[in-house]
């Protein structure tokens, strides 16, 4: 499903050359759920940014459902994003302008699909995360929790093959984010999606099949974690 | 912290800000110095003006006094003339409409023609080309005319010029000459010929009208106000007027004022629309600095202090702005005279005038202070809390508690009259204007707000997502999506307004289309050569209106009294102004008479006559039976004083004739046909001396000049007024009326476009989050861009609305009360500002949002 083939991002900084990530390499299978963990600095975002074609590696390849990356240009990776990809950010990143219903519906839109079925799915999703009664809200008229619910039911919206996650819990307290990873996993069971998970956080990294460790921009570890362990 | 303590932190903090905020509040800046800008402008370009015309007003006049009537001057006014003065010192000039001819290119033109005999002028330069040519008439040699007149007639200088029976030698062109109004020239060129070779044109016969003026150079060390009022008193009843130069200057710096109010009051507007940029840019900055505010309150800093110290801020932005709006004025009004030019009697010299730099530098501040005050305010409001975490609270729901926020509007809502009033230097005007703007701008928030509700209210939920997304960008938090459209709306208003005037205007002008009114007037005919106007007209193919009699007179009583006494007491006395309706009673009426109303006519007292007033034996009657019925226009009633029933004595060519008032009527002066004053009814005049006026209609030019020429070579002594050219050249002078006015209008649109700038800014943070994440969910560059386009291009259609809508409301009550014609909407002028506004809303905000479409993806895991 995910494959990376020695992936390094340099940035000039100052001037001089940074590397942030130096020669990457693994791949996750159809279906996987693969935590990338590392301290901070350690390059999790920018690997979760070439992964999901929001940048490109100064060297190395991606391969993402099998299609290669760099074959694509921007606007074709960024159509690649709505028909396969789904995005949960830290600070959930809805689009404040709209309602909740209205966020859910943006993928879809975005892709063209704009029909009855597809309000129909958009309700459906915000009843699976138990906001059916809220579709009309604007996104300061929610809490924390609330609008990392509404941004999951907008990640599951496009059926997405691979859904990256970028700390998703970061800014909820730990009920809440405890509440929030159940219902992405249960989600992510139904729909049968791959789960690629960035966090510092140990006991959700547990959850995960697969932890990959990072540190200094390379892989420190690459280890199977036997999930029911989990909490 | 407090006193002196306090004060350090005060001024310190302000000036750290200062350094930091130069950046973010350049809008500030910008806003206020466009307004000053226009503020400037006009008052550097008024007193220029001003200084202009006292130094230059006795060149204006030519001489010290001037004596005017309608008739040539009895012997007791040039015996009273040749006393008083040295005959050297006295100039005559006398002026009359004639048509020119010049054989060699068969050109023929109506002329104002002037016959001068002396060394007029007395002051001021007048120069000709080539040199000398005005020497040269005044030895009694040749002619001198405007460019304008060789222009239209393809003639030059050395050309013979036929002006009735006379032929002249065209001796030079008028290059320039001291009080000159290039619309005058637009409307009639002017031949100056000698006086002496007056009589050979055999144009001043009967019914010919002429003013004869008399120029006096006063001798040296007389007091020229005390001479003058001393002849008024003396020529009592002589119908003539006498004005000195001070005269002439007050009345030209009264309309000179005037003219700089009406710019002033549209540059103040502009200053306020920028104050609506201060505000917006103050209430963005504040969003920006909560964090580091609250994390000063934390730290101790009194609210008070904090306050201050961005007050203190704010003003010295507002004074830099506007400093830079006195320089920006100053260049600006360079531009000006330009605009104005066929309007300015005198040169004017742009220089700075230190008055008007200080009133900007002063409104400006002012300006800045109250429009920033009430967004500071909320600096007040800011809990330390707030540095740790999100407050429960809104700020709205805290600066609803806050008494000073009233304080802040009161004073605001004060700033627009004080302004207004010292603008105009006037208080009863200047809180009229105030009202007038502070009633446009109600009614434009107003309409902003309902139309910015109205679209959330009925959201198009059906169009394409892009369009959903643009328009719904308009209501994301902390928009300015109503002062955007009350700003540009006000720009789009004020043209709109113009526009719609000037259409108004020029419409009643319009002498083509179905109606097909006649566009040639011959005046002057007399009773014998109606037979071979008729076949000239013929010849030609055109057709003649009824001939038109007309029979000059003048009154010489009202209800019993002589006009010399009303004169008397109504004007005449030394020193003191003459009586309103003087120009009433001393002119010369050119009435006609007739048995029916015409189009242009309206009853509104008394009763027209029936056919047959008088019993058919005595028709024509010679003498009529006195009195004679009349009908009187309705303003010249009011003037005159008199009612249906009264009494007025004519005198017509030495003949007294007996009249009582039948009826008044009302006149539509704007059209382009013969209206007169007075209507007398058949059966008085038939046997009076008159001339006799016909309309014809040529839609070609050509033929219009051919038969200008025809009648010039056999007719001379006809004037033919060919509207068709009168309307072009009144196009022109609106045109000009109208560009200076819209020069003005522009900085209101262009600081409209600088708050819509400021709006832009102000989102750009929160649009570039938004346009990452729309990325990063699989949008196109594309989808973005055109979300954007939907934003501005919706903004620029609200605005556009806004102000064109309540533009064709202020144009139809122009229409309806000022120039009391009918609403002509012109469509394409306003569709073509509408684009134009929507066009420019759109270049800013997509100006402004490139860099939102350039940014990675990447950016929205960044800031998360």
């Amino acid at each position: 499903m995910l494959r990376c083939q020695s992936l390094t991002r340099t940035y000039l900084s100052g001037g001089r050359p940074l590397t942030v990530l130096k020669d990457i390499t693994f791949t996750v299978p159809a279906g996987g759920f693969v935590a990338i963990v590392g301290p901070s600095g350690s390059g999790k975002t920018t690997l979760l940014g070439l992964l999901a074609g929001l940048d490109r590696p100064t060297a190395g390849t991606v391969q993402l459902d099998g299609v290669d990356l760099a074959a694509l240009d921007e606007d074709g990776r960024a159509r690649l994003r709505r028909e396969r990809v789904g995005f949960v950010f830290q600070s959930f990143q809805l689009v404040p302008t709209l309602t909740a219903r209205e966020n859910v519906l943006v993928p879809l839109e975005l892709a063209g699909d704009a029909g009855s079925d597809a309000g129909a799915r958009a309700d459906a999703l915000l009843a699976r995360v138990g906001l059916g009664a809220r579709a009309h809200h604007y996104p300061a008229q929610l809490s924390g929790g609330e609008q990392q619910r509404v941004a999951l039911a907008r990640a599951f919206a496009n059926r997405p093959r691979i859904l990256f996650a970028d700390e998703p819990t970061g800014n909820l307290d730990a009920r809440t984010g405890a509440t929030i990873i159940d219902l992405m996993l249960e989600l992510n069971r139904d729909q049968g999606t791959t789960l690629v998970l960035v966090t510092h956080d140990p006991d959700l990294a547990r959850r995960a099949g697969r932890i990959i460790r990072l540190a200094d921009g390379r892989i420190v570890a690459d280890e199977q974690v036997d999930a029911r362990v989990a909490v | 912290m407090s006193g002196v303590g306090g004060a350090r932190f005060v001024l310190r903090h302000a000036g750290r800000e200062l350094r930091a905020a130069r950046r973010r509040l350049g809008l500030l800046v910008a806003a206020v110095s466009v307004g000053v800008a226009a503020l400037v402008a006009v008052d550097s370009f008024t007193d220029n003006l001003r200084a202009s015309v006292r130094a230059q007003a006795r060149d204006l006049l030519g001489a010290d006094i001037a004596l005017t009537g309608r008739q040539a001057f009895t012997p007791r006014v040039t015996e009273l003339l040749a006393r008083s003065v040295r005959r050297a010192d006295l100039a005559r000039v006398t002026r009359f409409a004639a048509m020119a001819y010049v054989p060699r290119t068969s050109g023929a033109r109506l002329v104002q023609a002037a016959a001068v005999e002396g060394r007029y002028p007395f002051y001021g330069r007048i120069v000709t080309e080539p040199a000398g040519a005005w020497d040269a008439l005044q030895q009694g040699r040749g002619v001198v005319v405007d460019p304008e007149l060789l222009a239209a007639l393809d003639a030059r200088v050395g050309d013979t010029l036929a002006l009735g029976e006379g032929r002249f030698v065209i001796a030079g062109e008028l290059r320039s000459m001291p009080g000159d109004v290039g619309a005058r020239a637009a409307l009639g060129p002017r031949v100056f010929l000698p006086a002496r070779d007056l009589p050979a044109t055999k144009l001043l016969g009967f019914g010919a009208r002429a003013e004869y003026a008399t120029y006096v150079r006063a001798p040296a060390g007389a007091d020229v106000q005390r001479l003058a009022a001393d002849w008024r008193a003396r020529l009592q009843g002589e119908r003539i007027r006498v004005r000195t130069v001070g005269d002439d200057q007050r009345r030209l710096d009264d309309s000179l004022g005037r003219l700089g109010r009406y710019l002033g009051l549209v540059a103040l507007v502009a200053l306020l629309l920028g104050g609506l940029g201060v505000a917006s840019a103050v209430h963005v900055f504040l969003k920006q600095q909560q964090e580091t505010i609250a994390v000063l309150r934390c730290l101790g800093a009194g609210s008070g202090h904090l306050l201050a110290a961005y007050l203190i801020e704010a003003g010295l932005l507002g004074l830099g702005g506007s400093a830079l709006g006195v320089v920006l004025g100053v260049a600006a009004q360079q531009a000006l005279p330009g605009l104005l030019r066929d309007f300015l009697p005198v040169a004017v010299e742009p220089a700075l005038s230190g008055r008007a730099a200080l009133t900007g530098l002063g409104m400006g501040l002012w300006t800045t202070l109250a429009f920033a005050l009430p967004p500071l305010l909320a600096v007040r409001r800011i809990p330390p809390l707030a540095a740790l975490r999100r407050a429960y609270e809104s700020e709205r729901e805290r600066a609803a508690r806050d008494p000073w926020r009233w304080a802040a509007f009161a004073l605001l809502a004060l700033t627009v009259p004080a302004l207004a009033v010292l603008q105009v230097g006037d208080l009863r005007t200047g809180l009229w204007f105030a009202a007038g703007i502070g009633a446009a701008l109600g009614v434009l928030a107003l309409a902003s707000w309902a139309l910015v509700r109205g679209m959330r209210r009925w959201f198009p939920h059906r169009a394409p997502y892009v369009w959903r997304q643009g328009l719904a960008n308009l209501y994301r938090p902390a928009n300015q999506t109503v002062a955007v459209v009350l700003a540009l709306g006000f720009g789009a208003f004020l043209l709109g307004t113009l526009v719609v005037a000037q259409h108004g205007l020029l419409a009643e002008l319009d002498l083509g289309g179905p109606a097909a009114r006649p566009n040639l007037v011959l005046f002057d005919i007399q009773t014998d050569q109606r037979a071979a106007v008729d076949s000239t007209l013929a010849a030609r193919g055109l057709t003649a209106s009824a001939p038109v009699p007309i029979v000059p007179m003048r009154i010489r009583s009202i209800r019993g009294r002589a006009v010399t006494e009303l004169l008397g007491r109504d004007g005449g006395t030394a020193g003191r102004r003459e009586g309103s309706n003087a120009w009433a009673l001393r002119r010369e009426y050119r009435s006609t008479y007739r048995d029916t109303l015409v189009a242009s006519e309206q009853l509104v007292a008394g009763t027209w006559w029936s056919r047959d007033h008088l019993p058919p034996s005595r028709r024509p009657a010679v003498p009529p039976v006195p009195p004679v019925p009349i009908s009187v226009e309705s303003g010249l009633a009011r003037e005159l004083g008199v009612g249906v029933g009264d009494e007025i004595v004519w005198d017509v060519q030495g003949l007294e004739v007996p009249s009582r008032v039948a009826s008044l009527r009302d006149v539509d002066w704007a059209r382009f046909e013969p209206n007169f004053f007075v209507v007398f009814a058949p059966g008085a005049l038939e046997q009076a001396p008159q001339t006799w006026v016909v309309l014809t209609r040529a839609a070609d030019p050509a033929v219009r000049g051919a038969l200008q020429r025809a009648l010039a070579e056999r007719l001379p002594n006809i004037t033919v007024l060919d509207l068709a050219s009168i309307a072009a050249a009144l196009e022109h002078l609106v045109g000009q009326v109208v560009l200076a006015i819209r020069f003005m209008a522009l900085f209101s649109l262009l600081t409209g476009a600088l708050v819509l700038v400021g709006a832009v800014s102000t989102s750009r943070l929160q649009r570039r989050r938004e346009a990452v994440l729309l990325r990063t969910l699989g949008a196109t560059r594309r989808q973005i861009g055109r979300i954007v386009v939907a934003e501005y291009l919706a903004l620029g259609a609200l605005a556009a609305l806004v102000g064109l809508g309540l533009a064709t409301a202020a144009g139809w009550a122009l229409a309806r009360f000022v120039f009391d014609t009918r609403l002509a909407v012109p469509v394409a002028g306003l569709l073509a500002l509408g684009a134009g506004v929507v066009a420019l809303t759109l270049l800013v905000g997509v100006a402004g949002s490139r860099e939102v479409a350039r940014r990675t993806p990447l950016e929205a895991l960044r800031e998360g």
